[in-house]
């Protein structure tokens, strides 16, 4: 990895920064407000493998924080650059598909991280937390942010419309981030949708990164490792492959 | 490696649209060389062809001898493109995009060229602006700044002056005028012919992705076009010089080849009983070259 990949993830990285009240503040607002209504709504009601509802939700919160953002990351820059043409910008240079691809991913990630801490800073204070396991934690954020930066990257190069992104945002992300245990634990669930949610990567991401704050949760973290491990590599080699045939890149 | 750029049988199709149709071209290091066709002659798309941006269906391209498909590193650091499209980032400043740029292509440490290059640019007041606050014509001179970043030894511009003011086109000539002088290579495509005529040493036109004309300016003058002498007059043209004559709004284009055939020509119209009311000398342009080639080809008198 080259001074054009460094510049590169710079420059990505920079770009949320000086947007910072929209791209960090907004979403850390957002996830606030989740809080303290699904708090007040629900505190002393619902104990979730004898945790507080509230300390149980603040790392769903955190974690769904960390992959929203990193999707929105990498899928609204790619999609910019190439509705108003500058991403020829990064296309001229002599930067690889590999370069291209970490740089986004690892840009995304960065975002992710950026919001989920502001996240866990401004929600921490309602709640008592554990940090059981904090190896847990870091792990899952990183690899959670990763797996929907390269999400990220293949909707912002896929839509060629900002309704084509939104539909992909609203229909899979969206969805897919509700439905993982972020307000609940699956337990809870009917049968049925228990076993749905297994199905769900997202759950694992959620599920695994709480494990690190209470040390319990509804599966096995290093099952959890696996699944999302899997889909990462799964994911990047589908990413890779797509920047290295320049698909609607290089025409 | 004896050549700046070498295109090879290059053919591209986009569906049902031929853009490029086995175009071979080899251009010299230090050439000023002028790409010439119509609106979707296929200008744009040989040009992202060199620089990767499209891949040929067919044919190979390389710049300094560097292929653009299996050697791209090498072949994108020789090659700086102004595109064709007014692009640029809203979210950084004039000096942030060039240093931005300059990392792309593995530079650190570049803030003397960029310097440089603002300068030349008469961009040095506007370095620390943002880029969505620039016009029009500022945001041109960025582009080219953006593709100089990295010292490129071929620079090729793609319609670098389409809707630029007078003051812009004359700053952009001059200093790539400079850069051909210090030994770059220049490729440009303009609509302005008679830019591409004063700039150019060699031109290729292209009509419907394909070379239909290729040759150093000063022949293609020669073959295409003539020196006309211009008249307006009272009386009766003698037949054998109206034959090869046009006529149009009382004005008689007589075509001559040596300024020394002008006086005999003068004195056939007077001795015809002809009064001359007004007189110009037309020049051969590239106007009437570019014309003469295009309908020569739409007739199929082309290869
Ligand atoms: N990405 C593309 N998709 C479909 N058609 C294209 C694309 N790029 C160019 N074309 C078509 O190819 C032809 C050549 O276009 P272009 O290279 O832009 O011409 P020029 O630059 O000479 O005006 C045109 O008919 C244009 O519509
Ligand atoms: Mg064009």
């Amino acid at each position: 990895m080259g001074h054009g990949f460094s510049t590169l993830l710079y420059k990505e990285v920079l770009r949320f920064w000086k947007v910072a009240s929209q791209t960090v503040a907004a979403p850390v607002l957002t996830a606030l407000l989740y809080l303290l209504i699904f708090s007040h709504v629900l505190e002393g009601h619902v104990k979730i493998h004898g945790v507080a509802y509230t300390s149980f939700l603040i790392p769903g919160l955190v974690m769904m924080s960390v992959l929203q953002n990193a999707f929105a990351n990498s899928s609204s820059s790619l999609i910019q650059s190439k509705v108003t043409g500058n991403i020829v910008f990064v296309l001229l240079p002599p930067i690889s598909y590999l370069e291209f691809f970490a740089a986004y991913v690892l840009a995304a990630v960065v975002r992710g991280v950026v919001v989920g801490a502001g996240v866990l800073l401004a929600t921490c204070w309602f709640a008592p937390l554990g940090f059981a396991a904090p190896l847990w934690i870091i792990v899952f954020a990183l690899m959670g942010g990763a797996i929907l930066g390269s999400l990220g990257v293949i909707a912002g190069i896929w839509a060629e419309k900002f309704d084509q992104l939104a539909a992909f945002q609203n229909f899979l992300i969206m969805p897919l981030t509700f439905l993982s245990g972020v307000f609940y634990s699956i337990n809870s669930l009917p049968p049925f949708w228990q076993q749905v949610s297994h199905w769900n990567p997202i759950f694992y991401m959620i599920d695994g990164f709480r494990h690190g704050f209470f040390g319990v949760s509804d599966a096995s973290p290093w099952h959890s490792l696996a699944v999302v491990a899997t889909c990462l590599a799964l994911l990047t080699a589908f990413t890779l492959n797509l920047l290295k045939r320049g698909y609607k890149l290089r025409a | 490696m004896s050549v700046a750029i070498r295109i090879q049988q290059v053919s591209k199709s986009f569906g049902a649209v031929q853009a490029l149709d086995r175009v071979d071209l080899a251009i010299e290091p230090g050439e000023f060389f002028g790409l010439l066709g119509p609106n979707g002659a296929g200008k744009t798309t040989l040009i992202s062809a060199l620089a990767g941006l499209v891949r040929p269906d067919h044919g190979t391209l390389s710049v300094m001898g560097h292929d653009v498909q299996s050697d791209y590193r090498a072949a994108r650091r020789q090659l700086g493109v102004v595109p064709q499209e007014l692009v640029f980032d809203p979210f950084f400043t004039v000096r942030e995009s060039l240093k931005i740029q300059s990392g792309y292509f593995g530079i650190r440490d570049n803030d003397a060229w960029i310097d440089e290059i603002l300068e030349n640019l008469g961009l040095t007041p506007k370095a620390n602006a943002n880029m969505r606050m620039l016009s029009g014509g500022m945001k041109r001179r960025v582009l080219v700044a953006q593709a100089l970043v990295h010292r490129p030894p071929v620079i090729v511009l793609d319609e670098p002056t389409a809707g630029v003011d007078v003051e812009l086109r004359q700053t952009l000539w001059a200093f790539i005028r400079r850069l051909n002088e210090a030994g770059h290579t220049i490729v440009l495509t303009t609509h302005y012919l008679e830019e591409a005529e004063s700039l150019c040493s060699r031109i290729a036109m292209l009509q419907s992705g394909r070379v239909v004309a290729l040759d150093t300016t000063a022949n293609l003058l020669r073959r295409f076009s003539t020196h006309t002498l211009r008249l307006r007059c009272r009386g009766e043209m003698p037949a054998d010089l109206a034959l090869g004559a046009a006529q149009s709004g009382g004005w008689w284009s007589l075509p001559f080849d040596r300024y020394e055939d002008v006086e005999p020509l003068l004195a056939r119209v007077r001795e015809a009983g002809c009064s001359i009311d007004d007189l110009e000398i037309g020049k051969p342009d590239l106007e009437e070259v570019f014309i003469r080639v295009m309908q020569g080809e739409a007739r199929g008198e082309g290869r």
